[in-house]
């Protein structure tokens, strides 16, 4: 009898000590932020195009962590859909977009300048602030900062903005594989 | 692979190694026997601004404009970036794309000469006292100079001397070691031009100041060996030989073959304290720095079976590739394939026209027996070779699987970025893979890649940016109007907390006099408009308040001591003249109220009228039912004028009744006297103007008397017809 309570009292002040250890060390180490949420953030593309629903990449993030589906990033990609399964431990789900198939093309947005009427209406359009201009004056777009999110076409009155396929700089010597030689091959084998 | 491990056996003069590496055929008998020859006098020079690696220069010519040899043409620009120099005297005809030699085949901006065939130079600046210059001037010199590496990856010079502060080198490297097949353009430099490079290597040292020189050659160039050492023989500078073995003439690999230092991924030599330069830039750097003259040619090794005078020309840069084949001999039947740089790092040419650049150390034009097509790629079998053989110790079969399978990111944990592209691992791959062209794609989607997510975080910092700068206008616009609303709550505690004796009270009290005045006149006219019954009554009140508001402006002195309420703070009066006062004012009130409802009742009246005349003449339309509410309306706005004249006509016989009483006559008598008494005051007047010119003294003076009696008569009971309708509030109108 008295080692069944020696026992008893022993596990209680166990688990009172480590009770204690435990409660200090969450208080100590509190993580502050969602560090979830970084990390998806950073799997996302960051056009901000609001084509997910959210008015920006950070809470599209945010609601994926909180369990919104990871499938709706239209300019991220098949592959920013996996890298978010991956990341979160879900199911691959293929890519929710609308199925057009120039979708994965990188594209800028253009103004025709001579037919801006600097309304000003995309300026405060962009999300990344990547246009340029002021009222009454003609507006340009800044081509490096501007993601291709298309949220300036719709606003512009006079429909003077035009969404151009980026000049993509195609890797050179790509190989296709077993079979299909890369056009540039080494001179000299051994063998 | 006997021979390989035989080569490793028997390497003497280095303590040190670096893994890997292989023994490709030399082939460099072909062309290493003949003296280096002068190069083809160019008709059209075709000078890319981006010879070097970094930054290409920014064009300092207009076409058209007159050019010397060695006159500036670009300039460069950021810190890894070199100058163009005019490598012959004649007119800028273009600036624009033309087709470069590269890995990346396409064009790129070149400015074009026409030559004049002068070949006259422009003024130049030797400096042959070197040692006063500081080391500052120097590289500036380097940089202006155009000077890169020639060895065959064409970093700026000036970028690769320029030390940064407190950087100290320890061992500065001058790289002999050629060991790539084919190549002997720095053999035949080295055996022609030692004392240059001897020079060269003065200034180097000058400049960097190291502790230690050393010259690191492959011992299958005993002529080079000899006639350096020859040159270097009362220099501070160690001549070490290493055994052939591709690619001991690597950068890195050298570096450690030499020191045993392993310069660690990601970091720069110099960063460990080592510069290594290449022997025929430290013959360039003379050329520059001794005699002025800008790096406008190189040595260019010219061989293969297609071309009949293979050997080393010394070609002004921006020749045509073409133009350099026909002056060799070139057998145009026997060309298959057409190499820029050795086998193993260069690359297949397709088109002719290109220029010889900076980095273009070889030219091999090779028929088919040499050079055959590769067989067919077949799959890896995971042999290991190309491991064995990897001089940075990577595994070169997991990067081809991640590369295959566009996994990069695995790739690149596999330090893909450390692959100087040698193409040992090619070379030994015994199923023809070509393996560098793999990592080629892998890196440049990497690149790619990184641009990407560079991109990424820019936009990322962007939009937040953006966010921010919203929430903080949002914030501001919310303070001001806070302040706003804080400053106009300030102004009316300050006037209500105003002392009494500066008369703050009174003016408070004046202020909410007004204030009552108007809300109660609101009311009132509200009342009216919908026809209350209390609208006679909320009228009333207006006007009460209306007067003690007048009364408080006038600052009468009983305002302060007068409790509050309308009657009561009346000025002192009798009760009756109170009640007098009051009944006035609901007289006023009345009439006020009489006007506007008769008034509203003849309006209504009058569109009654005319909507009847309307639906006479179309008795069709059907607005049957707005007439009918029309009539109600006028009946019930005319029951409301005779109310309101009803009440009025009540109160005035009440008003008059009182008078009566109080008078002892009515108001009509009072009236009717006191007219008498103004008519007898006339009469008698006349009578007295009449009668003043006949009439005697006394008879005058009885008639003025009994003038001012009427007069005082008359005046009487005007006064008391005023007072008695004063006292009843009948004022007249």
């Amino acid at each position: 009898m008295t080692a069944v309570l020696i026992a008893v009292l022993v596990l209680l002040a166990l688990a009172a000590l480590f009770g204690a250890l435990l409660g200090y060390a969450s208080d100590k180490f509190r993580v502050e932020g969602d560090p979830v949420v970084e990390r998806i953030d950073a799997l996302l593309p960051q056009t901000q195009c609001g084509q997910c629903g959210h008015p920006g990449c950070r809470p599209y993030a945010e609601a994926v962590a909180a369990g919104e589906i990871h499938n709706r990033c239209p300019p991220g990609g098949q592959s920013t859909a996996d890298a978010l399964a991956e990341l979160l431990g879900r199911e691959p789900l293929a890519l929710d977009d609308d199925g057009s198939a120039d979708a994965g093309e990188k594209k800028v947005a253009f103004i025709r300048e001579a037919e801006c009427i600097g309304c000003t209406k995309c300026i405060q359009a962009c999300p990344v602030d990547a246009i340029v201009g002021a009222a009454r004056l003609m507006h340009t777009v800044i081509e490096d900062e501007c993601t291709g999110c298309d949220l300036c076409v719709e606003p512009c009155p006079v429909d003077c903005i035009d969404m151009l396929p980026l000049g993509e700089r195609s890797p050179a010597g790509q190989p296709d594989g077993i079979g299909h030689s890369p056009a540039q091959r080494l001179a000299v084998t051994n063998l | 692979m006997i021979r390989h491990l035989w080569t490793r056996a028997r390497r003497s003069e280095s303590e040190y190694d670096f893994p890997g590496g292989v023994h490709p055929p030399a082939h460099k008998a072909r062309s290493n026997a003949a003296p280096i020859r002068v190069g083809p006098p160019p008709d059209r020079l075709v000078l890319p601004l981006n010879m070097h690696l970094g930054a290409p220069a920014r064009p300092r010519v207009t076409v058209g404009e007159r050019v010397l040899k060695g006159q500036r043409i670009a300039d460069a620009q950021g810190t890894v970036s070199t100058s163009v120099h005019a490598s012959t005297s004649g007119t800028v005809v273009a600036i624009g794309p033309h087709p470069v030699p590269g890995t990346a085949a396409g064009d790129a901006l070149c400015i074009v000469i026409d030559s004049d065939g002068e070949d006259r130079w422009g003024p130049l600046e030797p400096w042959p006292d070197y040692r006063r210059a500081a080391p500052t001037e120097l590289v500036q010199r380097l940089r202006q100079a155009g000077i890169a590496g020639l060895g065959g990856a064409g970093f700026p010079s000036a970028a690769k001397t320029r030390l940064g502060e407190g950087q100290r080198v320890h061992t500065l490297i001058i790289n002999a070691a050629e060991c790539e097949p084919y190549i002997t353009a720095d053999d035949r430099l080295m055996r022609e031009r030692a004392g240059q490079i001897a020079i060269g290597i003065d200034i180097l040292q000058h400049l960097l100041n190291p502790s230690r020189t050393l010259i690191g050659i492959e011992d299958d160039k005993p002529e080079a060996i000899d006639a350096l050492r020859a040159a270097m023989s009362e220099r501070d500078c160690e001549l070490r030989v290493v055994p052939t073995r591709y690619p001991s003439g690597g950068e890195k690999q050298l570096i450690q073959l030499l020191t045993g230092l392993e310069i660690a991924s990601g970091t720069l030599p110099s960063q460990a304290g080592v510069v290594c330069q290449n022997v025929a830039t430290a013959y360039a750097i003379k050329r520059a720095v001794i005699d002025g003259e800008p790096l406008i040619s190189r040595i260019t090794t010219v061989t293969g079976d297609a071309v009949a005078r293979p050997g080393n020309y010394e070609v002004l840069l921006g020749t045509p590739v073409e133009q350099l084949l026909q002056h060799a001999g070139l057998d145009r039947h026997r060309l298959v394939r057409l190499l820029m740089g050795g086998p193993m790092m260069g690359f297949t040419l397709s088109d002719t026209s290109v220029p010889v650049v900076k980095i273009s150390n070889c030219l091999i034009a090779a028929d088919a027996r040499e050079l055959p097509e590769p067989p067919p790629e077949q799959a890896c079998i995971r042999c290991g070779d190309c491991a064995t053989v990897c001089p940075a110790s990577l595994l070169p079969q997991q990067l081809y699987w991640h590369a295959r399978c566009d996994q990069f990111e695995r790739a690149r944990q596999n330090d893909l970025i450390d692959c100087i592209e040698c193409g040992a691992c090619a070379y030994v791959c015994p199923s023809h893979i070509p393996l560098v062209h793999y990592y080629r794609y892998a890196k440049q989607a990497l690149r790619a890649h990184d641009d990407e997510q560079i991109k990424a975080d820019r936009a990322r910092l962007r939009f937040e940016a953006r966010q921010a700068r919203l929430e903080r206008e949002q914030a501001e616009k919310e303070q001001r109007r806070r302040a706003r609303l804080e400053a106009n709550r300030d102004r009316a505690a300050a006037t209500s907390a105003a002392p009494d004796h500066h008369g703050g009270n009174q003016k408070k009290q004046l202020g909410r006099a007004i204030t009552a005045y108007k809300a109660a006149q609101r009311a009132a006219a509200t009342a009216e408009a919908q026809g209350a019954a209390n609208a006679v009554e909320l009228r009333q009140r207006a006007s009460d308040l209306k007067q003690q508001a007048d009364r408080l402006q006038g600052r009468a002195p009983q305002a302060d001591t007068a409790p509050s309420g309308v009657v009561a703070a009346a000025p002192k009066a009798t009760p009756t003249a109170t009640a007098s006062d009051q009944r006035e004012r609901r007289l006023k009130a009345l009439k006020s109220a009489y006007g506007r409802a008769h008034k509203q009742y003849k309006q209504a009246h009058a569109a009654l009228q005319r909507a009847q005349r309307a639906q006479a003449e179309h008795p069709q339309s059907n607005d049957h039912n707005d007439v009918a509410g029309m009539e109600q309306r006028v009946a019930q706005l005319k029951a409301r004028a005779d109310q309101e004249r009803a009440a009025l006509d009540t109160l005035m016989e009440q008003a008059k009744s009182d008078l009566q009483q109080r008078a002892g006559k009515d108001l009509k008598t009072l009236k009717v006297e006191a007219a008498r008494a103004e008519v007898a005051l006339r009469r008698h007047a006349e009578r007295l103007r009449a009668g003043r010119d006949s009439a005697d003294t006394d008879t005058l003076r009885r008639w003025d008397a009994e003038l001012k009696q009427l007069e005082r008569e008359a005046h009487r009971s005007r006064e008391a017809l005023t007072q008695a309708v004063r006292a009843q509030g009948l004022v007249e109108d």
